[in-house]
């Protein structure tokens, strides 16, 4: 599992750093500018990343929460 | 109490006096009118249950209820620059129950511990260059509840490449809280060990910086990578949470085995998150969004995650979007069950959320966002709804359901 999630952020760096990256117009960003491919949570799954912040050992780089406040319980 | 409704007051002068402004200034320049953006109504219902309640030492009930509701206000302008200014208010407002917090005292038929209710305004204003493609932001936040206050603070800067396929941007964070010391009741007037004892006000600090950057591959594909170091110190134990050492021979008055003493965790603790997100739209209806992590800290803690949401379009307007999510950890290195520890061990905790386990999320989300608005109520643009069931492999589950309507 770890290594899953490590090759696929692995995968993303690498794609993310290729020079064939395809210059998209902004005409040709009808996709991409979908509501649905925002690169963020849902507002709507706010409270749920909070449970997971509170019932598990780890956070962050998830766009919730890392830290403050508490609400722990 | 009193400082949360001088706070609430503060940020919606801050908002008045925003429209005021505008107003007088309306006249001989009519683009910096203040702009509705949009606004959001986030409500949820939590329920969870277990049998590791780390107030009784790891084992005994975890039974929580918590209700929670945000609603952020977006606004914005254009200054004379050419600046937009974009300024968010939101505020939140959670009520809890809980069986485990309950057993600080179990004397108690219900405790001041059973139920709280927390209160968290913020206030953010962005300043972006268009043009140029930066941004800057600055953010301030309050959360307020019985026994805990955070103050916080952060700063962030965005900048796009020149074809907009490209944004790197940077976000520093940081909390400063107080938390009132609460001890189990046995604890309470004996107990002079090892740092903070009842009644006592904890500072607990936490910094972070979060870097990300994310990319257009395609058409039809983007990614985002985030790395988000964090850093906390302070009182990081929760005081009133149980442990029992292995001295079972150790009687205590209530009829438990083993020394009994609060929690104690190290005073700093070190957080690396890496994460990346991925989202693919194949072919017209449907959109695949995917999040991966890795984390590492210095108590001990390496976890993955994997999660993958399928979103499918029935309508331009409408979707249907099951969603699962796998998580595992690794036990922090100053966890046990009860009655494991040893008397010799420096840091102790019996909280399950440190220990070792594996979890499944999964459920589903709906949304509709009809042109007309949702039940022809022009104002309200969108509804979701989604339903997630939680469970770990060391018996806790939970259910939630979550609402959000978006007006604008």
């Amino acid at each position: 599992m770890k290594k899953i999630a490590l090759l696929f952020i692995l995968a993303a760096f690498y794609v993310s750093g290729m020079s064939s990256c395809t210059a998209v117009k902004a005409y040709e960003k009808i996709k991409l500018n979908d509501s649905e491919m925002e690169l963020s949570a849902r507002k709507a799954e706010k409270f749920e990343q909070n449970a997971q912040l509170y019932r598990e050992g780890s956070s962050g780089a998830n766009g919730g929460k890392s830290g403050g406040g508490c609400g722990c319980n | 109490m009193k400082f949360i409704s001088l706070t609430i007051v503060f940020f919606y002068l801050s908002i008045v006096a925003s429209f005021a402004q505008i107003k007088s200034s309306e006249a001989s320049f009519e683009k910096r009118k203040l702009k509705f953006e949009e606004a959001n109504l986030v409500n949820s219902y939590y329920s969870q249950d277990g049998n590791n309640s780390a107030v009784t030492g790891g084992v005994g009930t975890e039974k929580l209820t918590d209700v929670s509701n945000s609603f952020d206000l977006k606004l914005s302008r254009y200054g004379k620059t050419g600046l937009k200014h974009t300024y968010t208010f939101e505020v939140g407002f959670d009520t809890y129950t809980s069986a485990s917090s309950d057993n600080i005292d179990p004397a108690t038929v219900t405790s001041a511990s059973y139920s709280d209710v927390r209160i968290y305004p913020s206030l953010s204003w962005n300043i972006a260059n268009e043009q140029k493609g930066n941004s800057i932001g600055f953010s301030a936040s309050f959360s307020g509840e019985y026994d805990y206050t955070s103050i916080g603070g952060g700063l962030n800067y965005t900048k796009s490449s020149k074809d907009k396929n490209r944004d790197f941007s940077v976000k520093l964070q940081a909390f400063f809280d107080t938390w009132a010391v609460i001890m189990p009741i046995e604890l309470r007037s004996n107990y002079r060990f090892e740092g903070y004892t009842q009644g006592d006000n904890a500072p607990r600090n936490s910094f972070s910086a979060a870097l990300s950057l994310a990319q257009v591959i395609s058409k039809d594909l983007q990614v985002l990578i985030m790395v988000e170091p964090a850093y906390q110190s302070g009182l990081l134990s929760t005081r009133y949470q149980r442990v029992y050492f292995n001295d079972i021979n150790n009687f205590n008055p209530d009829g438990s085995r083993g020394t009994l003493k609060s929690e104690f965790l190290p005073d700093n603790r070190l957080k690396l998150p890496i994460g990346a997100r991925l989202n693919y739209f194949w072919g017209d209806h449907i959109v695949l969004r995917s999040f991966a992590r890795y984390y590492t800290d210095n108590w001990g803690i390496n976890s993955s995650t994997a999660e993958l949401e399928t979103v499918v379009k029935i309508t331009p307007f409408a979707s249907v979007s099951p969603f699962y999510r796998y998580y595992q950890q690794s036990a922090s290195e100053y966890f046990a069950g009860i009655n494991q520890h040893q008397l010799s061990n420096t840091f102790y905790t019996s909280d399950y959320d440190l220990s070792k386990f594996n979890s499944n999320y999964f459920g589903a989300g709906v949304r509709f966002a009809p042109p007309a608005g949702v039940l022809k109520l022009q104002r309200i643009t969108m509804v979701e709804l989604r339903y997630g069931h939680y469970s770990r492999s060391n018996g806790l589950s939970s259910n939630i359901i979550s609402m959000n309507l978006r007006f604008k």
